[in-house]
């Protein structure tokens, strides 16, 4: 049994930056890509240090061709290596998008697992930080959509640490997504070293035997504060943080939506085709004859993700959230 | 490579004509717009950084010390050409005819920002890098099969020659020979990455090669050679001569935007050196003092006119109507589909609901 580990408190991008040295100190085939990751450290710092201390033939500063890096980290990891990749921005994922769905997603089914694609697509995500157009994208549905790679979303530094570390030993590629608007939202305390967070398990954040509410990355702060709101007049509820995009943790949603019958789920993307239409599915697979309310779903519109001006009418929030608890319990 | 495209200038660091055949086409009119428009935009420039430091509009993209290669380039267009901006060319948008407030609204986060100005063909900044480059061959390819002598323009910067956008764009204009003027400004850094490692070609005028189209390599801080070549390479266009890359060589001297710190990737040292030695707008006095053309007066007066037209646009930006958020469910589509009418439906009721 390990005791007195060592913790260091940490925001969540910083949490990223210390997986991502744990990685690199703990397995050489591990290398870093990206445009400014490294002598700038990342727009965001979240490779900062890193150049310095592994070096620019681990850390690089590629040319500016998400594409290009992709798929030359495709390369790599059909090669050995354990590339680690940075898109700037989600919004900027769309020129790898080639190499992401018809290469890297489906390398293993190809050649029936005799080349595999074990890498990392980290990019930032989401609105609410007053971002200049494109910067704020949440498709992660496009990727969940894509059998062949994984998709995962912590809201926490804790669960950062831990999936990003599982992401990098994991032998599929992950696309690792990081909610920009958490990133120095607030720290915790992280363990030193290497531990990992399983890929494909959520979280319960709170117990409450009323209502279900379903959320994950940075739609979990807000589910929480709904949820609080909610206590003060009497309902309780479960909330889920999901952590794992793809596939689903379909026992933690079973098990709560059995004993509430009753859910919300909350999405930061677009209403149609969004993953909480999947996790619908499972709801109805798995639990038709225990609900006692239509699922409510509280998400971004069907509309492009509008300029700063319009982003607080865009994101859902706490208030949305809770009138739609209230409608599930009310139903 | 870098003896084959040499980087030209019409007026060197001193201020000096050094190519004499153009010293008749450089009149004291063509000077003076030159010159209203360079000290305008500067101005423009450093009043949006010290309205984001003050909250009063949000991120920035600042491009103080590319103004020749933005207002020169702009200046040669005629009025039914379209321009292709990224976010660093409002000063190239600006001179082309965008009102300052439109400017201003677009950094403050609000969609009538990109609203292009009565009469103009000024598209949208494109954010993605490159994406709009091949669109101005495809814009291009259009003014071609009407028959007319409009031309494009499309910007872009050093870092975005690495895109495939950038590759495909070209190749199309040539194959198709289309009316387009490939606008590069290579400030050699991509945020931190200096052209250097972005590529190791010693010249970005040397990929025309590829795609066996014209390619420049001018002094970007030489509002003369910018202009000139600019309005050369849409001559060409206009006449059915197909396609131009031009690279004009220039520096930003501060941020990449205001979420930036240059300090981390470069010494700020340079930057200081250039602008004492290479600076557009330096050299456009020192042109116009040898010529006798200087009137420190009217200098005065261009900064105040200037001065005026700003703070009068960041009045009419604070005074503008609040953000209206049926805008963003009223334009994707000419018929709403069914989704977004219920869903603006629903959270307009929902609104009104909690605002009693
Ligand atoms: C497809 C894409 N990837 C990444 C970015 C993030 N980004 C914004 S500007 C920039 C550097 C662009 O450099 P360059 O083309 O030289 O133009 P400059 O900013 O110097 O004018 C990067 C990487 C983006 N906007 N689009
Ligand atoms: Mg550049």
């Amino acid at each position: 049994m390990r005791t007195a580990v060592n913790t260091k408190t940490l925001t969540l991008v910083q949490a990223v930056n210390d997986a991502l040295r744990t990685m690199l100190k703990e397995r050489e085939d591990v290398i870093l890509l990206g445009e400014d990751i490294g002598k700038n450290g990342g727009v965001f710092r979240a490779t900062e240090g890193l150049q310095e201390e592994f070096g620019e033939d681990r850390v690089i500063d590629t040319p500016l061709s998400e594409a290009g890096f992709t798929g030359a980290a495709i390369g790599m990891a059909i090669n050995g290596l354990r590339p680690v990749v940075e898109i700037q921005f989600l919004g900027f994922i769309y020129p790898a998008y080639e190499q992401i769905m018809t290469h890297a997603a489906r390398m293993r089914a190809r050649t029936m697992g005799h080349f595999t694609v074990p890498m990392v697509i980290r990019a930032p995500y989401g609105a609410g930080v007053r971002a200049p157009e494109i910067h704020s994208d949440s498709t992660e549905a496009l990727f969940t959509h894509m059998p062949g790679i994984k998709v995962v979303c912590p809201s926490t530094p804790y669960d950062a640490k831990g999936l990003l570390i599982a992401a990098i030993e994991d032998p599929d590629p992950v696309l690792f997504l990081e909610p920009m608007r958490s990133y120095r939202a607030f720290r915790e305390d992280v363990p030193e070293g290497k531990y990992t967070v399983e890929i494909g398990k959520g979280k319960k954040l709170r117990e409450g035997g009323d209502v279900t509410v379903i959320a994950w990355g940075a739609m979990v702060p807000v589910a929480v504060k709904a949820a609080e709101s909610a206590e003060k007049k009497g309902i309780q509820a479960d909330v889920i943080d999901l952590r794992t995009l793809y596939p689903l943790d379909k026992d933690i949603i079973a098990d709560s939506v059995q004993k509430t019958g009753r859910t919300v789920i909350v999405q930061e993307a677009h209403a149609t085709g969004g993953l909480a239409n999947d996790i619908l599915a499972v709801i109805n697979d798995t639990s038709f004859l225990y609900q006692k309310a239509p699922v409510e779903r509280v998400t971004g519109f069907d509309v492009p993700v509008p300029f700063f001006a319009y982003e607080d009418d865009y994101l859902p929030t706490p208030q949305r959230v809770l009138h739609a608890i209230e409608k599930a319990v009310n139903f | 490579m870098e003896s084959q495209f040499p980087i030209i200038q019409i007026m060197n660091e001193q201020g000096c004509i050094v190519r004499s055949e153009y010293r008749e086409q450089i009149t004291k009119e063509l000077v003076m717009t030159m010159y209203r428009h360079l000290i305008r935009t500067r101005m423009f420039d450093r009043k949006c950084i010290s309205l984001q430091r003050q909250g009063r509009i949000g991120t920035y993209v600042p491009y103080e010390g590319q103004e020749a290669c933005q207002v020169g380039s702009a200046l040669a267009l005629r009025d039914g050409d379209w321009m292709f901006p990224t976010y660093r060319d409002h000063g190239a948008m600006m001179t082309f005819g965008r009102s300052l407030t439109q400017t201003l609204l677009y950094w403050k986060g609000r969609t009538e920002g990109c609203i292009p100005p009565e009469g103009r063909k000024i598209v949208p900044p494109s954010v993605p890098i490159a994406t709009q480059i091949p669109h101005a061959a495809g814009t291009a390819y259009a003014e071609k099969r009407k028959g007319t002598k409009n031309a494009v323009i499309v910007y872009f910067g050093d870092g975005a020659t690495s895109e495939g956008d950038f590759h495909e764009g070209l190749n199309f204009a040539s194959v198709f020979n289309v009316p387009v003027v490939f606008f590069n400004q290579n400030n050699q850094y991509a945020i931190s990455v200096p052209i250097t490692r972005q590529m190791k070609s010693k010249t970005i005028a040397q990929k025309a090669m590829a795609y066996d189209i014209p390619g420049i390599r001018i002094d970007g801080n030489d509002i003369f050679v910018v202009y000139f070549e600019t309005q050369q390479a849409l001559e060409r266009a206009r006449n059915g001569r197909g396609p131009t890359l031009i690279e004009a060589v220039t520096w930003r001297y501060g941020a990449h935007t205001t979420s930036d710190d240059p300090s981390k990737y470069r010494d700020q040292e340079e930057s200081k050196r250039r602008r004492e030695t290479a600076d557009p707008i330096k050299r456009m006095e020192r042109f116009m003092q040898q010529e006798g053309w200087w009137d420190e007066k009217w200098a005065n007066q261009v900064q105040e006119e200037a001065s005026v037209e700003i703070e009068q646009a960041v009045a009419e930006m604070e005074r503008y109507p609040k953000a209206n958020p049926a805008d963003m469910f009223d334009y994707v589509f000419a018929q709403p589909t069914w989704t977004i009418a219920e869903q603006k439906n629903a959270y307009f009721q929902w609104k009104r609901g909690i605002e009693g």
